[in-house]
């Protein structure tokens, strides 16, 4: 069987870009190999760690997933466009300070995945914010810090109203 | 790894997908979130000929209250399931099982539809969807035919869907008042299958179940309904010996396979834990309502 | 903490030491910047793939690549006999210092026989990883199924075959260690517990999986490899020697590392066949593995069943401990640290804590046709502790006292060190008594317990554990890897330059895989020379950069890699006050350093700056008399001289909950105290310690390499191998307890490995706990719900 490939033609992080891409490849490996953001990672490729966790048309998804064909015509927003319109650069901020995370490998992902949380932001617990950080995966810090981080982030945005 | 070579179609209707299940027969495969094929892929697990991607297909999602019966379309997102105020009226079973789906990102792109249509042993949704008496709709290019849950679930990944047919919608029975529902779920960690699981509806009377129905996931090659285990209880007055009744009578309705998670014993026997809790919340329920 | 402190500079007010700080690394990382190997693509780089072994043992008949050479993209095919020509010869996987061990010969990929399922046989180089998985498909291997060693138990039954017949059997290694006299103080004493534990195989799980980029440029013959390594010069040195290549002129980058964990201290056979084929190629070829080939391929650990005993008098006295270890090794020796330290460290610690006399331990290590076995986090301490900490539960609950009252009766004193410890070690500057003291604070024990009388009464079943622990950190050179014939350094080098413009360089042999190295190293030398923290740029994981060292393993980055930083600081600040004080007519030691300015001792007003320093030490030399001849670098080294280990300790503690229908556990809290000796950046050593403690708790309630009778991996995915997640693992609390270290000035000891050392050990003792009033009791890890139900007899 030959490559098969398609043409796309996508927002990446507010850019407009058009790439023929072989329709096997997934939405990570595009962002990766083809637009050079590097931010997005790979730790399994079976959808389990995260790591790879993405925005797509407003959702967080995971990159590893979904094929970058079907993300023609979406809006994809990777760690380096949540880091460049600083929508969470408090909670960047606190994860720095807080030092939650060791090895950064987890991180954009942990930050995708908690952005979701954090845009609408209302009173959770400790145990509803692990629980919405259960399928992003992080084998240094035990999580407490990184718990601590949108903790922070949150409620500092729900007294800041 | 990374995905052998396919072709891949998009549909750009459902007469399109329809078109494309009938041509390509064996060698089509239908792309809806793609949460459980996608691993299959990456994986080199499967390697179809052709990929026909259905997520474009306008009118192939969405939840309504159509009389006594909700509509939801196979393409339906997890999460649109989630916070549907519909599903949380007329299918309160679904919203209690829905948070055991996977996690935030799976759930915002995997479909309700592909979770049924896959017939994963473990899933929730096929279990609520047999225990709620839902009527699967499948279509191909000679039409439309209804199948109801009891029919539809076969095995192991086996379902009544023709190759040439593609799910299009759940029609699942809206919630009469006074119908109870409970759905419990063990898994070790939060958002993985189920080691043992449990869908039930019921109507109660008093301390007594009227009607009831318990469908079982995680423990049998498909989901399940307990015949035995239910006429150990109905029209009995809900006691100690009742549950005790119930659940030797579920040692004869179900057969748990042993998996990595553990023996065929102790999936039994958590199901007959969960048996007791959920009968005894469901009596909880009745009180409270 | 010591009264007179060898590093006085360290504790002035505001030091840099023991303050925390965030890591610069960690803001690269929130945007997304980090820069691992993979993120690293230079023009016309291949991919490499490799065919793997489907059988646990099988003889390779034939191996046809000719239909796998025609694929699209295709660059090279390679077979395990084509690499094992470019080879020096085999890897034995043996070290001198284990008497008596045995190892097969081993090339990087297998040559005639495949002895585990995953064993690289072929390798694929294309232009893109899956062009070259494509290709894969089409070698064609024909095999001849051999008769598979999976039972540990079995292994050295005379009628199971050798897994490598020219070795004889499938013993790896056996050794026993006495002190006192067991067997009388056994048959003396008034309670004696015996118990049989097994724990699971793990596999460390990095996030980021093994990585490497070789580039070999044909012209200067100089191999550039970027790995994601924790010990850049031993892989030097490995890569190198099996290829034949000249040791200098191969550079070895670590990039970012995506966690680690004992993992990337190894080196792999597909690691060396990627670089082999970049040699062939002369073009850049990477190697990332995927999560499937990590599983089949990094090493595993901590598959052991270890017999204990324990001898007490009825008041609650220990009067000795034993053991017997069988250690489950993968086909091969893992090269070149082996697959027998995880035994031989269980034998080094359990019942580490307790002042008890009379102590034996053995242990045999057995080949299986498993994954190689080799160093993990905390090597062999999870299984020592929790074996040494049931015991001593079990004791504890037979004589009637309270877990916590026994542990304090036994505890070595901490007012009697030196001294030397059961296992026959020599242990210094510990402090158990204190840091039970401080957890019994803590955990507000005797509260604690009234709460969980309170919930059995309500039917709900809490445990609480309690597990002491020792942990031996950074290894010295008279122990085992210099002195067992390994090109692995136990010595690092620090080397500390003063720069023109007066910022500071900072390069050292170990590295960071996120633990904070660099910026620990940074505030040691901001504090040592007297300069802001800002002006201080820290390099390592570069083999062109850094001088010669062993890189990170065994909790040793700050013990032995900061005391090098320390000192050669100091030698540093001794220059820049020799040549101020030529600059100024005053004598060196009238003079301070103080935020990047000298000034005269007690004084903050600036006589000059370091910057001027820097500028006339490198450009207006002539403005110092000849005989100063400035360097402004300075260089240490840094051994431990006698001590096999810096021995740390520890106490944990854990509140759970048990549903004893279901058998599933429910983490509630855990607190750790723990004494790292001096404290850099509190918050980088918290950190080490929690996530070390739930990796230790991973292991504990859920991983397991699960192998069937014909030697496949039946778990090999993420979804399959259970690792904990957020929603279900505790907050945990940490107390340090600072008894610096006598070995170094500064005092500082290992704490990267504490957490995970005893996590197991005290969540296992608070589940027993719990089920203690049912009769229930677990000795086997991962503590799955089937387990816990089997240990109430509900299944």
């Amino acid at each position: 069987m030959s490559e098969a490939t398609m043409e796309i033609s996508l927002s990446v992080n507010g850019e407009q870009v058009a790439r023929t891409v072989p329709v096997r490849q997934h939405l990570v490996d595009f962002l990766r190999t083809e637009m050079g953001l590097t931010g997005s990672h790979l730790g399994c490729e079976h959808g389990v760690c995260g790591a790879c966790s993405v925005r797509v048309d407003g959702a967080v998804v995971r990159g590893c997933l979904m094929l970058a064909v079907q993300a023609d015509g979406a809006e994809v927003v990777t760690v380096e466009g949540l880091t460049q319109t600083g929508e969470v650069a408090d909670l960047q901020e606190n994860f720095v300070n807080r030092n939650a995370m060791q090895c950064g490998y987890c991180t954009p992902g942990m930050l995708i995945t908690a952005s979701e949380l954090l845009r609408d932001p209302k009173p959770v617990t400790r145990a509803e914010i692990r629980d919405h950080l259960s399928g992003n995966f992080c084998r240094c810090t035990g999580y407490h810090a990184i718990v601590d981080a949108v903790e922070m982030t949150l409620n500092k945005r729900l007294e800041e109203g | 790894m990374k995905a052998p070579k396919f072709n891949y179609v998009k549909a750009e209707s459902r007469s399109h997908a329809l078109q494309l299940l009938d041509e390509l027969g064996e060698d089509g495969r239908i792309i809806a979130g793609g949460q459980s094929l996608m691993p299959t892929l990456n994986m080199r697990l499967s390697q179809p000929d052709t990929l026909i991607d259905i997520n474009k297909i306008p009118d192939l999602g969405g939840i309504t209250l159509d009389g006594n019966i909700v509509r939801i379309g196979a393409l339906t997102r997890h999460v649109e399931v989630a916070n549907s105020p519909v599903v949380a009226e007329h299918l309160p079973l679904i919203a209690e099982a829905m948070p055991h789906v996977a996690h935030h990102a799976v759930r915002n792109r995997g479909t309700i539809g592909g979770s049924v249509a896959l017939a994963d042993p473990a899933a929730e949704m096929p279990a609520c969807v047999l225990a709620l008496g839902g009527t699967m709709v499948v279509e191909s290019v000679n039409g439309s035919r209804e199948i109801a849950a009891e029919d539809y679930f076969h095995g192991l990944y086996e379902t009544a869907r023709e190759t040439n047919e593609l799910l299009v919608e759940l029609r699942i029975p809206a919630k009469k008042t006074g119908d109870i529902s409970v759905f419990m779920e063990l898994a070790q960690r939060h958002g993985d299958y189920a080691m043992a699981g449990l869908a039930c509806v019921a109507r109660i009377n008093g301390n007594a179940f009227e009607g009831l129905r318990l469908v079982y996931f995680g423990s049998e090659d498909k989901p399940t309904l307990a015949s035995k285990a239910v006429s150990a209880v109905i029209g009995q007055a809900w006691s100690e010996e009742c549950k005790e009744a119930a659940t030797k009578a579920l040692e004869d309705d179900l057969d748990p396979m042993a998996n990595l998670q553990g023996s065929s014993a102790m999936k039994l026997h958590l199901q007959k834990v969960l048996t007791g809790r959920a009968l005894d919340t469901a009596i909880e329920r009745a009180e409270a309502a | 903490m010591n009264k007179e402190s060898p590093a006085p500079i360290l504790d002035r007010p505001n030091s840099y030491v023991g303050r925390t700080l965030s890591r610069d690394a960690a803001k690269r990382a929130v945007a997304g910047r980090g820069r691992y190997t993979d993120d690293i693509n230079p023009a016309r780089t291949l991919h490499a793939a490799f065919v793997r072994s489907p059988y646990g043992h099988a003889k390779i008949l034939s191996v046809d690549v000719e239909e796998a050479k025609q694929q699209p993209g295709v660059a090279l095919v390679m077979t395990g006999a084509e690499l094992a020509e470019m080879c020096t010869g085999p890897w034995v996987g043996t070290l001198t210092c284990f008497d008596g061990m045995k190892s097969a010969p081993q090339y990087p990929m297998a040559v005639d026989r495949a002895c585990w399922q995953g064993e690289p046989l072929v390798m694929v180089v294309a232009s893109s990883r899956a062009a070259a998985e494509d290709a894969a498909e089409f070698v064609m291997i024909e095999y001849e199924e051999l008769p598979v060693v999976i039972d540990k138990e079995t292994a050295l039954d005379p009628d199971t075959p050798a897994i490598h017949p020219d070795l004889g059997d499938n013993l790896a290694f056996e050794k026993t260690i006495e002190t006192g006299d067991v067997d009388k103080a056994v048959a003396e004493a008034d309670i004696v517990i015996e118990d049989t534990f097994t724990f699971g195989r793990h596999t460390a799980v990095s996030l980021e999986p093994r990585a490497l980029l070789a580039e070999y440029d044909p012209g200067t013959e100089r191999l550039t490899i970027h790995t994601s390594s924790q010990c850049p010069h031993m892989v030097q040195a490995v890569f190198a020697r099996t290829l034949g290549l000249p040791e200098h002129n191969v550079r070895i980058v670590a990039p970012d590392v995506g966690g680690s964990f004992g993992l990337k201290i190894h080196t792999f056979g597909d690691e060396i066949a990627t670089i082999a084929a970049s040699v062939k190629l002369a073009r850049p070829v990477k190697f990332i593995a995927d999560r499937l080939e990590s599983f089949a391929t990094d090493i595993h650990a901590r598959e052991n069943r270890v017999r204990g005993r324990i001898a007490v008098t009825k008041d609650g006295k220990i009067t000795s401990m034993d053991i017997d270890i069988r250690s489950g090794a993968g086909a091969y020796s893992q090269y070149p640290r082996t697959s027998v330290f995880e035994a031989n460290q269980i034998l080094n610690i359990t019942g580490g804590p307790y002042a008890h006399e009379n102590y034996r331990a053995s242990t045999q290590v057995v080949y299986l046709n498993k994954v190689p076995t080799s160093q993990y986090r905390a090597v062999g301490h999870p299984i020592g502790n929790s074996v040494g900490e049931s015991l001593v539960d079990q004791a504890a609950a037979a004589c009637g006292i309270d877990p916590m009252e026994f542990r304090r009766r036994n505890v070595m004193h901490d007012d009697s060190y030196p001294r030397i410890g059961a296992a026959g070690i020599e242990m210094r500057d510990m402090s158990h008594q204190q840091c039970l003291e401080t957890l019994v604070e803590r955990m507000n024990y005797d509260a604690l317990r009234e709460e969980q009388e309170e919930f059995r009464k309500k039917g709900v079943q809490r445990g609480i554990g309690i597990a002491a622990f020792i942990k031996g950190t950074a290894p010295g050179p008279s122990g085992y890897y210099g002195a067992g014939g390994a090109p692995i350094a136990t010595q690092d080098a620090c080397t500390v330059k003063l720069e023109p413009a007066g910022g500071v360089i900072c390069m050292v042999g170990v590295t960071d895989q996120g633990q904070g190295v660099d910026t620990v190293m940074g505030q040691i030398t901001a504090a040592t020379l007297g300069v802001p923290i800002e002006s201080v740029r820290v390099i390592e994981g570069d083999t062109d950069a850094v001088p010669y060292g062993g890189g990170t393993y065994a909790s040793r980055a700050t013990a032995i890699g900061g005391e090098a930083t320390y000192q050669a600081a100091l030698k540093l600040r001794a220059e820049i006050l020799e040549i101020a004080g030529v600059l100024l007519q005053a004598a060196p030691e009238t003079l301070d350093i103080v935020e990047g300015h000298v000034v005269d001792k007690g004084d903050t007003v600036s006589r000059i700056s370091l910057a001027e320093i820097g500028r006339i030490g490198h450009f207006q030399v002539f403005e110092l008399p000849n005989h100063v001849q400035p360097t402004l670098s300075a260089t240490h080294r840094f051994r431990l001289r006698d001590a096999l280990y810096i021995f740390t300790n520890g106490i944990q503690g854990a509140y759970v909950e048990v549903d004893i229908d279901t058998g599933f556990l429910k983490l509630l809290n855990h607190w750790v105290v723990e004494d790292c000796g001096r404290v850099i950046n509190p918050q980088l050593a918290d950190e080490q310690v929690r996530g070390g403690c739930v990796q230790g708790l991973g292991g504990a309630l859920y991983e397991e390499c699960v192998y069937d009778a014909a030697g496949q991996l039946q778990n090999a995915t993420l979804a399959d191998y259970l690792t904990p997640m957020a929603g279900e693992m505790p907050d945990i609390e940490v107390a340090h307890i600072q008894t610096h270290t006598g070995v170094s000035e500064l005092g500082a000891k290992g704490v990267g490995e504490s957490g995970t050392g005893a996590a197991p050990a005290v969540v296992m003792n608070a589940v027993n706990d719990a089920l203690r009033p049912f009769g229930g009791k677990i000795s086997s890890q991962p503590m799955s719900p089937e387990t816990i139900l089997k240990a109430l007899g509900k299944v």
